[in-house]
């Protein structure tokens, strides 16, 4: 008894994962129907006559990256903060353009250092960005969406200002290598840093306590301070983080087209990102995370967009029916829904406990 | 109905799930007297109140008022402002952005249209006669607080008031201004406005009220004359206790009174919810603050913990001079606090039972150094042994346990941190009698292992149990030190009530 008690807490801690699973296993059972070969994937060679995997599942996968790695970032901003960055998309612009300035200052040639400083500079720049945000949701506590309406109004201009309103190509083997391919290496590079990402907020979360301190500060700040955690810098901190995340997926971004264009770079992806987050069954209000989830949910906003091109659904058209299975999704994971599944659950279990009764007498 | 009386309530009732709140509760209003509403926390003022301007319906019990023949039902507070019942509330319930004339007349227009001289004029003449400090073009954020509350009052009073009530009006006033508010409420009275004055200020009710009535757990104890009803007395009859038998109470000598060395003193220390205050405790005393409600026993001690903002005062902790700023400061220095607002202040609502434990720990050892899942779990079932905390698992969600082990899951908190001091501020309010007792037994066993603990309790005989040294406090202020034979439960209340008893 107490055993299978434990099972159903242990299992229960995952539930928030089933709406994104749920919407992931839709997915690909309606494309295995509509075309059975839908997800298979082939290894052909690129124009370098480098060795790449090729199929619809690897451009979901390749084709989430920015989005997963934002979503995680927005993931910890939630969490602490009870609300949203909606700033995200501009500031990857800006990071991209900080990026490209940095790697045309080489004057031509581009070297591995080169791509190095650009990326750190683009880091730095972020966090800086990202403090601004966060000083003024942990300081001066201003909503966050409030706060990061400021950002996502002047980002792109800022963008714009940094190469001088040009939008500057670069193209070297290195940059091709991030965006696209590593020579001898068939998995798409984007998919690889993800992994690395997930990679290092996995180490995050298990050698320092910011996962814990972050869930005391969004659920209830006050006991978390008179619990000596400096929630303000918690806050903060979540805002720096995030900023990390914009200047990878910016650089991500730039990398894959070879070029930057500030107006067009990530555009609206803040919307997707939030929707990722609540997908993954996360409480906007803040409080208790899952990060997998919001992942979860990152790749479920993907696959369907690549479904509905997949469907020949036309490029203006496909938000509309996005929107309806959006819907669906949010409604399944709302609070209403989930108490009618427990008292659904319960009253099978009940009934089947009085039919082994009946049985056993 | 008797020609000066504006108000009955008669044997009135309300329960809410699981709890008697108001349990036929009697109250008369009569034309032109200040009538002071009192009791403790939960003994039913605010529900007598809300009842009374239709915010609960009432389960049983007749509500009459002046120039009505029958009983009336009010079920709103619209309904009860057309019976001429007005309440200004203690938060300010006004447009800070708008003119005070605005704000007096706002929502009382007819037909959207507005006649804005004609509403000026109205105003100025009112505030004139009630000799408010305001004008009517003022915008209402540039008024003080109290001037803020008077408006509120004239508001109320425009709308053919025969009875006005005011909820803790002047809690968040200085003297001045309570003076000023107090000329005020006089002049009302004098044109025959029945108040009802709520405040668990002492000093106030007997500077400006005739009379008084007593509630308590939801019963009523008794209406009175002020004159007839000395402080001391009135104080015994809120906390619920006669005066003859009080003195019985068992003396098992609570912890070491004798045991000198000084483990945490403060001078003068002061915070911005706190006035300036000295402050002592020794190795393995058991001190505590007690006081009624709002006497500023809680802001002394958050003040102690670096809770609220410091703003003065020297602190030494076992000799040694310490800085003590934030929590985290009073934390490295030792010192723990379980807050007096479990809910608010203490539970992490969300989070299982096994992060409620070892978070202080955890905060103590730094970001780095995460405490091993093995490790956290291991400290969650020693204390929850220890305490007896009846929960499923370590993994259930502390939201979803009881008052009464919620609290012990923020003890267990606290002494995994080993504290030197720890500090506990009404640490059995809420919860069962069995576990009070536990919390008490446990107090006196860690002071006897050499903590220093500071116990804050509503409950003067669960104070008398544990504490070698009581610090009297009163309107915000240490009014007295009481020790050895001094420990009696009527030299406790004759100190709380001041004035009237001995020891003043």
């Amino acid at each position: 008894m107490n055993n299978r008690k434990r099972k159903a807490g242990g299992l229960s801690k995952y539930s928030q994962l089933l709406v994104p699973l749920i919407a992931i296993l839709v997915l690909v059972i309606f494309n295995l129907i509509r075309d059975p070969g839908f997800f298979s994937v082939g290894l052909t060679t690129n124009n370098n006559g480098d060795p790449v995997l090729q199929g619809n599942l690897i451009s979901i996968l390749n084709g989430a990256s920015e989005l997963v790695i934002l979503s995680m970032g927005m993931t910890l901003v939630t969490a602490a903060c009870g609300g949203q960055d909606i700033s995200v998309g501009a500031l990857a612009a800006i990071a991209g353009s900080v990026f490209v300035k940095v790697l045309k200052s080489g004057g031509g040639s581009i070297s591995p250092l080169l791509v190095l400083g650009g990326f750190l500079m683009c880091c730095a720049v972020a966090m800086v960005f990202g403090a601004f945000n966060g000083s003024l949701v942990a300081f001066f506590n201003i909503q966050p969406m409030i706060a990061t309406l400021i950002l996502f109004t002047c980002g792109r201009s800022i963008a714009y200002w940094i190469n001088g309103g040009a939008t500057p190509t670069v193209s070297s083997p290195i940059i091709n290598a991030v965006g696209s391919f590593i020579p001898g290496i068939p998995i798409p590079t984007p998919i690889l840093i993800v992994l690395l990402m997930g990679g290092l907020f996995a180490l995050l979360f298990r050698f320092t306590t910011l996962g814990l301190y972050i869930q005391a500060v969004g659920i209830n700040q006050s006991a978390a301070r008179l619990n000596g955690i400096n929630a303000v810098g918690i806050k903060l901190l979540s805002f720096v983080i995030l900023g990390v995340c914009c200047a990878v997926a910016g650089m991500i971004g730039v990398s894959r087209l070879g070029l930057i264009n500030h107006e067009t770079l990530l555009i609206n992806i803040e919307m997707d990102a939030i929707l990722a987050v609540a997908i993954g069954g996360n409480n906007l209000g803040g409080g208790k995370f899952k990060m997998i989830g919001s992942v979860l949910g990152a790749y479920a906003i993907q696959a369907l967009t690549i479904t509905l091109y997949a469907m020949k659904v036309p490029s203006t058209d496909v938000k509309a029916y996005k929107a309806v299975v959006i819907v669906l999704l949010v409604v399944m994971g709302s609070p209403v829904v989930k108490e009618a599944a427990d008292r659904f659950t319960k009253r099978i279990r009940a009934a089947r406990r009085s039919d082994t009764g009946k049985e056993a007498a | 109905m008797k020609e000066d009386i504006v108000l009955t309530m008669r044997g009135i009732c309300k329960v809410f799930p699981g709890v008697m709140a108001l349990n036929g509760v009697d109250f008369t209003l009569r034309k032109g007297e200040i009538h002071a509403l009192m009791g403790e926390n939960g003994a039913g003022k605010s529900t007598l109140i809300k009842v009374l301007t239709g915010v609960y319906p009432k389960d049983a019990g007749e509500i009459r008022v002046d120039g009505v023949d029958e009983a009336i039902t009010i079920r709103s507070p619209q309904e009860a402002q057309s019976y001429g019942i007005s309440t200004v509330y203690q938060e300010i319930s006004l447009c800070p952005n708008l003119t005070v004339a605005e704000n007096m007349f706002i929502g009382r227009t007819r037909g959207g249209t507005v006649n804005w001289k004609a509403m000026e004029k109205r105003a100025g003449e009112l505030l004139d006669s009630l000799g408010i400090p305001a004008r009517p073009r003022q915008q209402l954020s540039n008024c003080s607080l109290a001037v803020q509350q008077m408006v509120a009052i004239a508001r109320a009073v425009d709308t053919e008031c025969k009875v006005l009530i005011l909820d803790e009006p002047t809690s968040s006033l200085d003297d001045k201004e309570v003076e000023m508010l107090f000329r005020l409420m006089r002049d009302l009275k004098a044109r025959g406005v029945g108040i009802i004055f709520v405040t668990h200020f002492l000093e106030q009710v007997y500077e400006v009220s005739d009379r008084i009535t007593v509630l308590r757990n939801g019963e009523l104890v008794g209406e009175y004359e002020v004159e007839k009803l000395p402080q001391v007395q009135l104080v015994a009859m809120m906390i619920g206790r006669e005066l003859e038998n009080l003195s019985v109470i068992r003396k098992e000598n609570p912890a070491g009174a004798a045991k000198k060395e000084v483990r945490y003193e403060a001078r003068q220390l002061s915070s911005t919810e706190s006035r300036p205050f000295d402050f002592y405790i020794g190795k393995g005393e058991v001190n505590g603050f007690t006081g009624l409600l709002g006497s500023g026993r809680s802001e002394s001690v958050r003040a102690i913990f670096g809770a609220d903002p410091v703003t003065g005062g020297e602190v030494k902790m076992e000799g040694k001079k310490a800085r003590i700023t934030k929590p985290l400061d009073a934390m490295k220095n030792g010192i723990g606090y379980l807050p007096e607002d479990r809910k608010r202040d203490g539970i992490i609502a969300d989070l299982s039972v096994r992060d409620n434990i070892i978070l202080a720990l955890q905060v103590l050892r730094g970001m780095g150094h995460p405490i091993s899942r093995a490790k956290a779990e291991a400290f969650a079932d020693e204390y929850i042994k220890a305490l007896g905390i009846k929960t499923a698992s370590t993994d259930t969600p502390i939201g979803s346990l009881s008052g009464g082990n919620q609290q012990k899951v923020i003890l267990a908190r606290w002494l995994l941190t080993h504290p030197k001091y720890l500090i506990l501020d009404e640490p059995t309010r809420g919860i069962d009698v069995g576990t009070k007792t536990e919390i008490q037994k446990l107090v006196l066993k860690l002071a006897e292992e050499g903590m220093s603990v500071t116990f804050i309790s509503s409950e003067i005989e669960e104070m008398l149990r544990t504490c070698s040294r009581l610090i009297v406090m009163r309107d915000r202020n240490i009014v007295g030190e009481l020790t050895g034979d001094e420990l009696t439960q009527s030299h406790v209340m004759h100190t709380i009530a001041g004035g009237g008893g001995d020891s003043e």
